[in-house]
């Protein structure tokens, strides 16, 4: 009698089958049946609350039909992405997707799955992806650890009025001129509102651009030499340190993303460095916000770029991707959702839904007609084409997202403003930045 | 059927029972549970971040052996050294504060007067809030903007010029001490005020008759008997405020330019928001020989005072 053994029997279930036992020890996977086929996405709270609402309500249960998924959609607070990352990585569980801040996708880099494909189309047929999502959400070598999303745009909301008050009627083109026009709004008691606490959103989206636009850099093209102690950097402090005094609300150094926003819309600061929150918040309830005149606030409101300095003008932008875990045992529906999501129809309904809160990472959008709905918002559709990455004039990659974590940059000006000498300030960036870069 | 089997175990009592008649073997299985508790999320937890700590790894990159380099690399780190000294300021003062605070506190909780539950349930109130709930009304009293304590001494004539109470080196550690000092008093009040209660009333009589006055009283008869409580609490607290993280994340994360890290932050600044895991390893466990140093010198005393 032959004799049968166990695996044999296995083996040919498994042929006949697929999906047999055997088969479902060899390739690691439950079979399509039992298959659990849900795309799990985290992502930030939205600061526009109706994005949210029309993702759960829409584009979530659309794509449950068009591809067939289990949709499972996660907000948490934009603070709170990184433990959440750093959890899941470390316990290989977790959501699918992950949306990431800026150099996230360079520090994650070993725990992502390549999204080239998707991007690289996504930005053919968008008249192409702006260098500035290229640097961030790809390492230049063909990977893309991250799918750009949106960039969160940082303007200067300012007080229209209390500018024509002072004389100023067109928004200062430099920051000589800007500092000028802060000092006698000062005097009036309505200075500029500028945050040098350690908060990820306002803090560097103002100190990094105000660097470059003095000429300073933190590194050189190599990415590894440091030369942040520079006669540029050193004039930039000097100035910071007047142009506070002259022009800015001394609070702003414990100020956290939210407190330059209640301090404007309670009317004591005239302008800050804003994504658009303020200026949406003061749409969705204006009548709760109205200026001194009676008016409603949201008509006294404009937005501006920061100003340009000796070499120049910057902006450096929360810009948003969305990563595929490597962990995930769902990555071809993750791609396949991603994909879908950026179907120009589908995309179009978070864009439209944002009012031109995010900007876009593609050449197309920019000429979209939403940009002309509201000229307030008109200044943001060119955030992500302005956009560059920190690291500069190296790539954004994890030492320099290590340097923006430690607030260096942002620290550099905050000892300064507090009465360190500016050459101290600087060599004492200098040296830390150093220190990250192992040089 | 059930009846024999029961019998059977009453004259016959199989040897793995009678092996727990002996004391030894009785005590280690009744610490068995705990043991393992401890093992498990305690010390495993320990080890697995010494071990972390060794290494060079990052979030998602399994890490090599790179012996004590990372000590030595945040050695050598400013903002370290700057969380250091903190740490040392915020536990010394806030211990010192809370002690004497707790004490006076507690001494009046032990007198009789009307409401006297009512009041000590309430003075457990900072220490029963969530510290984060706590903690965000605090930062909007100290708001720099909204600050109602700027408002109040405004209002009373005492100030001209908001104070910047986030947003100066100096006075964000005082606030953020001041907070500490308000959530940890009750505490101190509560446990001292237990000690207070188990000092009988006849020594203070008897110190009263032989003339003794209050301050007397309290020095020579109520201080050394609740100084091992006192003790306790104290090394409590110390573990406790040295290790804090909650109350400086939320009030001002670190900052102004780091003068309120604290040991815990600015791990899990570098941990967590750097994805430096080892290196945030390293910043907590440098932790561990100073609270090892506290603890082993308070322990010490409590003995030689228990003995005496």
């Amino acid at each position: 009698m032959a004799k049968t053994k166990r695996r044999s029997v296995l083996k040919l279930a498994g042929g006949t089958a697929l999906g047999g036992m055997a088969g479902i020890l060899a390739t690691g996977r439950m079979p399509a049946f039992a298959q659990q086929r849900t795309v799990h996405w985290l992502k930030w709270v939205d600061f526009v609350p109706a994005t949210d609402q029309m993702f759960r309500r829409e584009l979530m249960p659309e794509a449950e039909k068009a591809l067939g998924v289990k949709m499972n959609l996660e907000t948490v607070n934009g603070n709170d992405l990184q433990p959440r990352i750093t959890a899941a990585i470390q316990s290989g569980a977790g959501p699918d997707i992950i949306m990431a801040f800026n150099s996230f996708t360079h520090l994650y880099a070993n725990s992502v799955v390549n999204v080239a494909a998707i991007a690289e189309e996504v930005g053919k047929r968008e008249g192409g992806t702006f260098k500035y999502a290229q640097a961030i959400c790809s390492d230049g070598k063909g990977m893309y650890m991250g799918m750009p999303w949106a960039v969160i745009g940082g303007m200067i909301a300012y007080r229209k009025s209390w500018f024509d008050d002072v004389g100023v009627t067109k928004f200062p083109e430099t920051w000589q001129e800007y500092r000028e026009a802060g000092k006698k709004l000062k005097a009036k008691g309505r200075p500029l509102g500028q945050t040098l606490g350690h908060t990820f959103g306002d803090a560097p989206g103002f100190s990094y651009p105000y660097l470059w636009s003095w000429g300073g850099k933190e590194v050189e093209a190599d990415g590894k030499t440091v030369v942040l102690n520079s006669k540029e950097t050193v004039e930039s402090v000097k100035f910071m340190t007047g142009f506070w005094k002259d022009a800015h609300d001394e609070g702003g150094l414990a100020w956290d993303d939210t407190n330059n926003n209640r301090a404007f819309l309670s009317q004591t600061i005239s302008a800050t460095l804003n994504g658009a929150s303020i200026y949406i918040e003061s749409l969705r309830r204006p009548d709760q916000y109205k200026t001194e005149k009676g008016e409603f606030l949201n008509k006294d409101i404009l937005h501006a770029p920061l100003p340009k300095g000796p070499a120049g003008q910057f902006g450096f932008h929360l810009l948003q991707s969305n990563m595929i875990m490597k962990y995930s045992r769902n990555q071809d529906a993750a791609k396949e959702f991603l994909k879908w999501l950026h179907q120009e129809a589908n995309y179009r309904k978070f864009f439209e839904s944002q009012k031109g809160f995010a900007t876009p990472c593609t050449a197309k959008w920019e000429n979209d007609p939403l940009w002309n709905v509201d000229p307030v918002m008109t200044p943001y559709k060119v955030a992500a084409r302005l956009g560059q990455a920190i690291g500069n004039a190296g790539p954004p990659n994890a030492k320099a997202q290590e340097v923006l974590s430690k607030y260096i940059i942002t620290d550099m000006y905050a000892k300064a403003v507090q009465g360190m000498p500016a050459e101290d300030a600087v060599k004492w960036a200098d040296a830390e930045l150093k220190k990250v870069y192992g040089t | 059927m059930a009846v024999t089997a029961v019998s059977g175990v009453a004259n016959r009592p199989i040897p793995r029972l009678r092996r727990l008649e002996d004391e030894r073997w009785l005590a280690l299985t009744l610490l068995a549970p705990t043991a393992i508790l401890l093992g498990l999320f305690i010390a495993y937890p320990f080890f697995e971040g010494v071990l972390l700590s060794l290494t060079n790894t990052r979030v998602g990159i399994e890490g090599g052996f790179v012996g004590l380099k990372n000590f030595e690399k945040v050695w050598n780190d400013s903002i370290f050294r700057t969380a250091v000294w903190n740490t040392f300021w915020y536990t010394g003062v806030t211990t010192v504060f809370k002690l004497a605070l707790g004490l006076w506190l507690a001494i009046l909780l032990n007198r009789h007067f009307r409401g006297k539950a009512l009041v000590r349930a309430f003075i457990l109130l900072p220490f029963i809030i969530p510290t984060v709930l706590s903690t965000f009304a605090w930062k909007w009293m100290f708001d720099p903007t909204f600050s109602v304590i700027n408002w109040t001494l405004f209002q009373l004539g005492f100030i001209t010029k908001r104070i910047n109470w986030l947003g100066d080196p100096d006075l964000a550690m005082a606030s953020i001490i001041v907070v500490n000092i308000w959530r940890g008093v009750p505490f101190f009040a509560i446990s001292l005020l237990a000690g207070l209660q188990t000092i009988s009333p006849e020594l203070q009589e008897a110190a009263a008759i032989d003339g003794a006055r209050p301050w007397q009283r309290f020095w020579y008869v109520t201080w050394p008997l609740l100084l091992p409580v006192t003790m306790v609490v104290v090394l409590f607290s110390v573990i406790q405020t040295f290790a804090d993280f909650q109350l400086v994340y939320v009030m001002t994360g670190g900052g102004p330019a780091n003068a309120t890290h604290l040991f815990a932050t600015y791990a899990y600044q570098i941990g967590i928001g750097t994805g430096l895991l080892s290196e945030g390893a390293a910043i907590s466990l440098a932790m561990f020989p100073f609270l090892f140093l506290i603890v082993v010198v308070q322990l010490l005393y409590i003995r030689r005072v228990e003995t005496r």
